[in-house]
């Protein structure tokens, strides 16, 4: 008998009988959406700019961020803004890449958390290997809470995704908060 | 109305202040109340060791004591959640479950069946409320810190009908003493620590007595406030509520 | 319990609890340190009204996954193989730890990088690779941090949370270079970043934990916030990831509630930083899950503890229990610490593990914060009834146990024995049989009264 039969086994012979699934709705509220993403990402150490059109954004960055730097871009906008060619690279040929301008499917209230989805990142690596990064979500694309998150991804395929919320932390000495662990050290976030 | 008393067997041997403010205060409200004498512990030192199995003798002793009496209710949160959860009688499990549904804490005997609204009682003191965890989280006497759920306080309804009295706030208001059962002897380190920070969280915030629903609890921090030479002293709520001091 | 883990040359939770206590200062800022997690916690959950409902329901989802596990395993296995991933069954530490060196070893690999797995502490995996020569870096911090200091984790989220900033500099200076007398996080935290960025632009394979896997599509969700499992992993040839077999979920959909609560009761976070869906390789790229079991197949079978099996591994039951803020993750001597940990680790290895669900007050805080709503410390009660009668609790303690239930089962003996001598040690007998009273070494005796209770009722009643 293979481990694996040995433990489908026992599990099927100690698991209790079936319960149902709960089916619950959870209330919910649509108000201040775009306040309450601002209020979250801010507290969470992200930066959050309501902007009106691709060259705001481009003058934003421009001022915050090293420009003789790499940039990299999978957006189309951006092409006279950072390298767009980047499919085809080792991912470890992104290392000095000084900032990330990415797109979120949508972005999520109630954390703050943007959907990124393998489609759009180039290299999986990309949001987490560059040293700043910037997303751009369309304002009516920011969605209450987690649970209206899920229901617009649905079921649609993905190879790799997550959600991305504030810049790389970590608070393990003592609790300290520290911004920029291994990824990002800014999220720059861009309700269009 | 006829009333059980149930006096747990280190208030007997301890404490016996709190017993007998417990049957004034019953008699005071106009409940007939009976001390059985025949009664001794209600096994919950032995269950929470793990001992249960050694506490059937004990469990028959309390029905047979108790089995003719509309309540039963007792001065102390964690004997009354253990009967209510743990008491069982081969001989007569009628009785025991009866019993088990009509064991009552004292405070919330006085606030859910008699619905006490108000006591002839002064006591012009600064009183911390210590919050034990059988009677927060087990008889659930007071809203508990964890969850997200509307606020209330069983004990502290009833201690403002006190006149004169004044309650502290502490800075963390249902953080468990560290009595636990044997884990006071068995985990003397930190069964000891914990009473010493829950101590100086009433201390600090200004309290001249200690006061809750039980004396288990209070026992392990007097202890602590003696070894301290404290002027602070613990004191069951039914002496408080009995009170009513010039 | 004390006398009886001794003689199996260990010391127990209370033997550790008391070294760790000589320490008093340091025991203050343990416990501060924590309770100002749990305050967050506290904050996080008190700013969702429906809080108490997203509780209900995971509890619920889980209850119906370990009803349905056995359908959900094969589910999931199919799924994923679908998408491209190649999945591997462990009965136990020993086979999972085989399955990731039989990994490596194909891939000629002997240096490894790991993000947080609490499975791979469970098993002792480091421990297993280097003896087969295969060296493991731990990319996460605190992870990295009790490695260079050679001890395991004491926290399952703040792995080093026992570790002064000082302590961590002192480190730091003798591995990693850093100034001596360095104490600042922030500069401690760049070291770390500039060492470990070498570690995951050099790894071939790189090793994960799970969070969640679900069952309907094949994919897996890891959680964290430095974003060291996705750096690891998206470098790497290859990916290991491995999980527990109760990890899984049925829906996708069903994220939404854990990832709503597990940030939040963690750290009192609204979500993790980074929440990564691993559904399929990335071209080029080899994935692996290994599903293991240890111990968790016997667990469901045990009807007053398979609930132990619903934890999502935040650590809200450690940060608010009183007794793990003053006794430290050490003083549990298991991979998981903590109330949740004293309800796991007798499953494993009852004799070795007898002393911990009686680490406990049994006050309750625990069940209370747990997002999935486990009954903590009603398990550690009826672990207690459980080890007592498998004969893993010492035999003084059982003798004293008898004697006061005797006692109490016959009230004219209690009667005499109260008046014989009003003492706490002549009614707890059990406490007469450790050499120095425990209660008197911080505590004053209850002053006897003139009469007891029943002498004054009897006098003045009747």
């Amino acid at each position: 008998m293979t481990s694996r039969d040995k433990i489908l086994a026992a599990v099927k012979a100690n698991q209790p009988d079936l319960r149902p699934l709960p089916e619950v709705v959870i209330p919910v509220s649509h108000a201040d959406l775009i306040q309450k993403y601002t209020e979250v990402a801010s507290g969470i150490g992200a930066k959050v700019y309501e902007v009106e059109s691709v060259s705001q954004i481009k003058s934003i960055l421009a001022d915050h961020f090293d420009m003789s730097k790499r940039k990299v871009t999978t957006l189309a906008d951006f092409a006279d803004f950072a390298e767009t060619d980047i499919l085809q690279l080792d991912p470890h040929a992104l290392e000095d890449v000084e900032l990330a301008i990415l797109k979120a499917e949508l972005g999520v209230a109630e954390n703050s958390a943007l959907w990124v989805a393998e489609q759009h990142l180039g290299q999986r690596v990309v949001p987490f290997i560059c040293q700043h990064l910037a997303i751009l979500v369309e304002r009516e694309k920011i969605l209450p809470t987690m649970h209206q998150a899920y229901e617009y991804i649905g079921e649609r395929d993905y190879g790799y995704a997550a959600f991305i919320a504030g810049p790389s932390k970590t608070a393990d000495i003592e609790q300290s908060l520290v911004l920029g662990a291994h990824g990002p050290r800014s999220l720059s976030v861009f309700i269009v | 109305m006829k009333v059980g008393l149930f006096i747990p067997c280190y208030v007997d041997q301890f404490y016996p202040k709190a017993g007998i403010a417990t049957l004034e205060l019953l008699e005071k409200l106009g409940v007939q109340v009976e001390f059985p004498p025949k009664q001794t512990c209600c096994g919950q030192p032995m269950a929470n060791s793990g001992f249960s199995h050694l506490t059937h003798d004990i469990d028959e002793l309390f029905v047979k004591s108790f089995e003719k009496y509309d309540y039963v209710v007792v001065p102390s949160g964690s004997c009354a959640l253990h009967l209510k959860e743990h008491l069982h009688s081969t001989k007569n499990p009628a009785a025991a479950e009866r019993l088990r549904a009509r064991t009552y804490e004292l405070v919330e005997f006085l606030t859910d069946v008699l619905k006490v609204s108000s006591l002839r009682a002064r006591f012009p003191h600064k009183v911390g409320v210590h919050q034990s965890c059988h009677g927060l989280r087990g008889l659930k006497l007071s809203q508990m810190s964890e969850l997200v759920a509307p606020k209330f306080s069983k004990p502290e309804q009833l201690l403002s009908y006190v006149e004169g009295i004044e309650l502290v706030e502490l800075t963390r208001k249902d953080e468990c003493c560290g009595f636990g059962g044997t884990f006071c002897v068995a985990e003397e380190a930190v069964s000891a620590k914990m009473g010493k920070d829950r101590v100086s969280d009433h201390v600090q915030n200004g309290a001249e007595y200690i006061t809750g629903a039980d004396l288990s609890c209070l026992m392990h921090m007097e202890g602590i406030l003696n070894r301290q030479k404290s002027k602070v002293k613990v004191l069951h709520i039914a002496e408080i509520l009995n009170s009513f001091e010039g | 319990m004390g006398s009886n883990a001794k003689t199996a040359g260990t010391l127990d939770h209370a033997d550790l609890s008391d070294i760790f206590n000589r320490d008093e200062p340091r025991v203050n800022w343990h416990d501060e340190t924590l309770w100002f997690v749990r305050t967050k916690r506290d904050r996080a959950a008190h700013s969702l009204p429906e809080w108490e409902l997203l509780r209900e329901t995971a509890s619920g989802i889980k209850h119906n996954v370990l009803s349905n596990l056995h359908n959900y395993l094969q589910q999931f296995e199919e799924k994923a193989i679908a998408n491209g991933v190649q999945v591997h069954w462990a009965a136990d530490a020993k086979e999972h730890n085989e399955i990731v060196l039989s990994i490596l070893k194909k891939h000629k690999i002997t240096q490894m990088v790991k993000s947080k797995s609490m499975l791979t502490e469970e098993c002792h995996l480091n421990e297993y690779l280097q003896q087969n020569g295969v060296g493991v870096i731990d990319s996460d911090l605190g992870e990295r941090i009790v490695q260079l200091a050679e001890e395991p984790p004491s926290h399952i989220v703040l792995p080093c949370i026992h570790k002064k900033k000082e302590e961590i500099g002192d480190l730091f200076h003798v591995h990693l270079g850093t100034e001596a007398g360095e104490s600042n996080p922030q500069v401690l935290t760049e070291a770390a970043r500039q060492h470990l960025r070498d570690t995951f632009l050099t790894r071939k394979v790189s090793l994960t934990g799970v969070n969640f896997a679900v069952a309907e599509t094949g994919e897996f969700v890891v959680c964290t916030n430095e974003g060291n499992a996705d750096m690891g992993s998206h470098l790497a040839d290859v990916h290991i990831a491995c999980m527990g077999i109760e990890k899984i979920i049925p829906e996708r959909k069903h994220l939404s509630f854990f990832l709503r609560l597990l940030a939040r009761s963690a750290t009192g976070q609204p979500i993790t930083t980074y929440s990564s869906h691993f559904k399929k390789p990335r071209p080029g790229q080899e994935m692996h899950i290994v599903l293991v079991d240890n111990g968790r197949t016997t667990q469901l079978g045990r009807e007053d503890f398979r609930n132990s099996l619903k934890c999502i591994r935040c650590g809200a039951c450690m940060n608010t229990c009183p007794v793990y803020r003053r006794s430290g993750g050490h003083s549990y001597h298991n991979a998981i610490a903590g109330p949740i940990g004293s309800i796991l680790a007798p499953n494993l290895d009852m004799k070795k593990y007898a002393d911990l669900p009686f680490a406990s007050t049994l006050c309750g805080s625990c069940s209370n914060v747990c997002p999935v709503k486990i009954d903590i410390h009603d398990q550690l009660y009826k672990w207690r009834q459980v080890l007592v009668k498998e004969g893993h609790v010492s035999p003084v303690k059982a003798v004293g146990m008898k004697a006061m239930a005797f006692t109490f089962s016959m009230p004219r003996f209690f009667a005499f024995a109260g008046k014989a001598g009003r003492s706490l040690m002549r009614l707890f007998p059990f406490a007469v049989n450790n050499k120095l009273n425990p209660w008197f070494k911080e505590r004053e005796m209850p002053a006897p009264p003139q009469e007891s209770f029943r002498e004054w009722y009897s006098k003045n009643r009747k």
